[in-house]
């Protein structure tokens, strides 16, 4: 089976507020998905209700992971399927190391505790390919990173734990071009026929080195309307106004 | 959605072995005149011993429970044994401690320990100390370990100089009921520029049902000298309340070091009303480091009083309390010389109704210029019925000083717990790793064994995922 996520005609609310309006998006292995939009259009609201984010209530439905329906799940059990989140504003944690949060998150998506030794070869080697300083994973999680730092963090979060989809939730924002360029190396890095990435963005940079899929834009919680690449160009351009009007 | 997920209170098993209350001695209860003159005949105290007991018991009679801090109307001195003499004399070998009291200290680990990573090791149970030892290149340097008793037998001199001088008899009443009724505890001396490099370690356990503890510790570190000092403490849980009133007397003189860590596990029945002062000469440095995690009611304020000019002060201290505990804990430091400086750095973490406070003051004096004091508590609440305060009073006479004093306070983060699920992390693992990245700063102070001790009381062992 190729088929990844399916979200089936989702509403979700943040509090009272209603910001997932009747939402459809389907990904299957093997592809990178763009998801742009103007400010409040429910983004980043996506990502977290794919998650159960107890932030959000979804109102009606259905959120599919391979064929399941992963309405109900917790969190750590979406996460354990193998979806990964890229934070858009990473958290700190204080007292705990970034090798042994690491190690941690590791031995639960496997179920296993992890072989030290070779597991710390493999995060190094991510770490010089995304051009961290190799002290940051000995440091607290997150704690006191630019915000450079942790975007590439949780990049490297991703090439650890293997995920089978990652959304990448404005990862780009806010980088110089050489965090951009890290980022997407990353990217690059951990696709592969088998997994998928959902890539949520307001801007083209970190787009040039990948090849894209599918284009979508989600203008008042729904998807308006899916292309290529051609429609971030056409963005680029002319911004979201005519999406918007079509929606008035 | 979500779960119902519940932070496990400490894993208490191995405290909770209770012996038989199989005494060879226990006074009646209560206290009065009697009572005191009686434990001191048992122990043929010289007469200025009992001396002291008796002006201690006549000033605790007069001074009134303090009327600020936790509740204490659940102590009754009349339900309280402070007397209970264990079935083993004081023994050098632990062959010699008698099976079950042996088997006690053995689950605590401390033979272990002491084999391991101690230079000396005393262990009192309920009034008395049933063993004690010392590494033999210690003796020979001159170094004495032993227990209050013998010392006054002994060093009868050394005591009388310093035995409730840094701690007076009229500090409160709990200091007067201990001064009249204390029994065991350690004696150190170590003399002038000796390095005791490897830890000694005193262990105190209250076994007795409705009994007290009233342990007696008294280190004179003298010039140049260092030691590293660590205690423990333990009870198993009985429904009536019992009661620790200890003294802890230091004495750091010029030049000199010492460290002094405790982790506290009393049972949940236990008022911990313990009393530790340090006297700090020219250049000396006394570094507290404690980790206070149970009984039902702590009022414990160690304090640093830094006498000698360029005196130094460090106190490292977490507090975790669960369930219809009330922890007030705190430091006291007081400047009263030039070029001084003390640095606090405390934790607390309550829940299930649990109740921190960090009670503390600041006192720099007309004569300590140039002296510096940076203060920093934090606290962290696990749901929405559990309190903490922070009660500082900053006392500063001087003006030509450095002082900093940051609080914080907060409810565990749902965004945190929300990112590290997201990893993979259920709920309940992902609020211990936050507790234990809280308490980490403090649990890497403390020595190795106990840093492990720390996070097995810690140990987040969390139920409840139904579903």
């Amino acid at each position: 089976m190729n088929k990844l996520l399916e979200i089936k005609d989702l509403y979700a609310n943040a509090g009272e507020k209603e910001i997932l309006k009747g939402l459809n998006l389907n990904i299957n292995k093997g592809e990178i998905h763009v998801i742009m939009g103007p400010n409040g259009a429910g983004k980043s609201t996506l990502a977290n209700v794919i998650f159960n984010n107890p932030v959000y209530t979804k109102k009606s439905g259905v959120v599919e992971f391979e064929g399941e329906n992963i309405n109900d799940l917790t969190t750590d059990k979406i996460a354990k399927k193998g979806v990964f989140m890229s934070f858009q504003s990473p958290e700190e944690i204080p007292g705990i190391s970034g090798m042994n949060f690491l190690k941690t998150a590791k031995g639960k998506i496997i179920d296993k505790p992890v072989k030290i030794f070779e597991f710390k070869k493999q995060v190094m080697e991510y770490v010089e390919e995304l051009n961290m300083n190799s002290k940051l994973v000995d440091r607290n999680l997150n704690v006191g990173f630019s915000g450079g730092e942790k975007k590439k963090n949780e990049i490297l979060q991703m090439l650890v734990l293997e995920p089978k989809l990652a959304i990448l939730d404005e990862t780009d924002s806010g980088l110089d071009v050489d965090a951009i360029k890290a980022v997407s190396k990353g990217i690059n890095l951990y696709k592969t026929e088998e997994n998928a990435i959902l890539i949520i963005t307001h801007n083209m940079k970190l787009l040039e080195n990948l090849k894209i899929d599918y284009v979508h834009v989600l203008v008042d919680g729904k998807i308006v309307k899916t292309g290529n690449m051609d429609l971030v160009h056409e963005i680029e351009k002319n911004g979201f106004k005519e999406f918007k009007r079509k929606e008035d | 959605m979500s779960e119902k997920t519940k932070v496990d209170d400490i894993n208490r098993n191995i405290y909770d072995i209770k012996n038989k209350d199989d005494y060879d001695f226990k006074i009646q209860n209560g206290i009065n005149a009697d009572i005191v003159t009686e434990i001191s005949k048992m122990k043929n105290e010289p007469e200025w011993m009992l001396k002291i007991r008796l002006d201690a018991l006549d000033m605790y009679n007069k001074l009134e429970l303090p009327t600020w801090g936790p509740d204490l109307s659940e102590l009754n001195m009349d339900e309280i044994a402070t007397y209970v003499r264990p079935k083993s004399k004081l023994n050098s070998s632990w062959d010699d401690v008698p099976d079950d009291i042996k088997e006690t200290f053995d689950k605590l680990g401390i033979p272990e320990a002491e084999k391991k990573s101690l230079s000396g090791v005393g262990a009192q149970y309920d009034s008395e100390v049933v063993y004690h030892s010392i590494k033999e290149e210690l003796i020979k340097q001159g170094v004495i370990y032993t227990d209050m008793d013998t010392a006054v037998r002994e060093y009868p001199e050394i005591v009388k100089e310093h035995f409730m001088k840094c701690v007076p008899i009229s500090d409160h009443k709990f200091v007067a009921l201990h001064a009249a009724v204390w029994s065991g505890g350690s004696f150190v001396y170590v003399p002038k520029g000796v390095k005791v490099d490897i830890p000694l370690q005193s262990y105190f356990r209250l076994n007795s049902p409705e009994s007290g503890q009233f342990e007696h510790t008294l280190i004179i570190v003298d010039e140049g000298a260092s030691l590293h000092f660590i205690e423990g403490c333990s009870a198993p849980k009985y429904n009536k309340v019992n009661l620790h009133a200890g003294c802890v007397e230091l004495y750091v003189k010029d030049n000199a070091y010492l460290r002094y860590s405790t982790i506290e596990n009393w049972s949940k029945n236990m008022m911990n009303l313990n009393t530790k002062k340090a006297l700090v000469g020219k250049n000396a440095q006394i570094d507290w480091v404690t980790g206070s995690f149970g009984s039902k009611v702590s009022m414990l304020y160690p304090m640093s009083i830094l006498n000698g000019e360029g005196a130094k002060t460090e106190y490292t201290g977490i507090t975790f309390a669960g369930k219809s505990q009330n922890l007030d804990t705190g430091f006291k430091v007081i400047h009263n010389a030039p070029n001084t400086s003390s640095v606090v750095n405390s934790k607390s973490i309550s829940k299930d109704g649990g109740s921190c406070t960090y009670r503390a003051l600041v006192r720099i004096g007309e004569k300590a210029s140039n002296s510096k004091c940076s203060v920093s508590c934090e606290s962290l609440m696990l749901d929405g019925i559990s309190r903490s305060d922070t009660i500082p009073v900053n006392d500063i006479r001087n003006d030509d000083v450095e002082f900093s004093h940051e609080a914080k306070i907060g409810k565990i983060s749902d965004k945190e717990i929300f990112y590290l699920m997201s990893r993979g992390l259920s709920e309940e693992d992902a609020k211990a790793m936050i507790v234990r990245g809280f308490a980490y700063p403090i649990s890497k102070e403390l020595p190795v064994e106990y840093a492990v001790e720390m996070n097995n009381l810690i140990n987040l062992e969390l139920e409840g995922s139904i579903g």
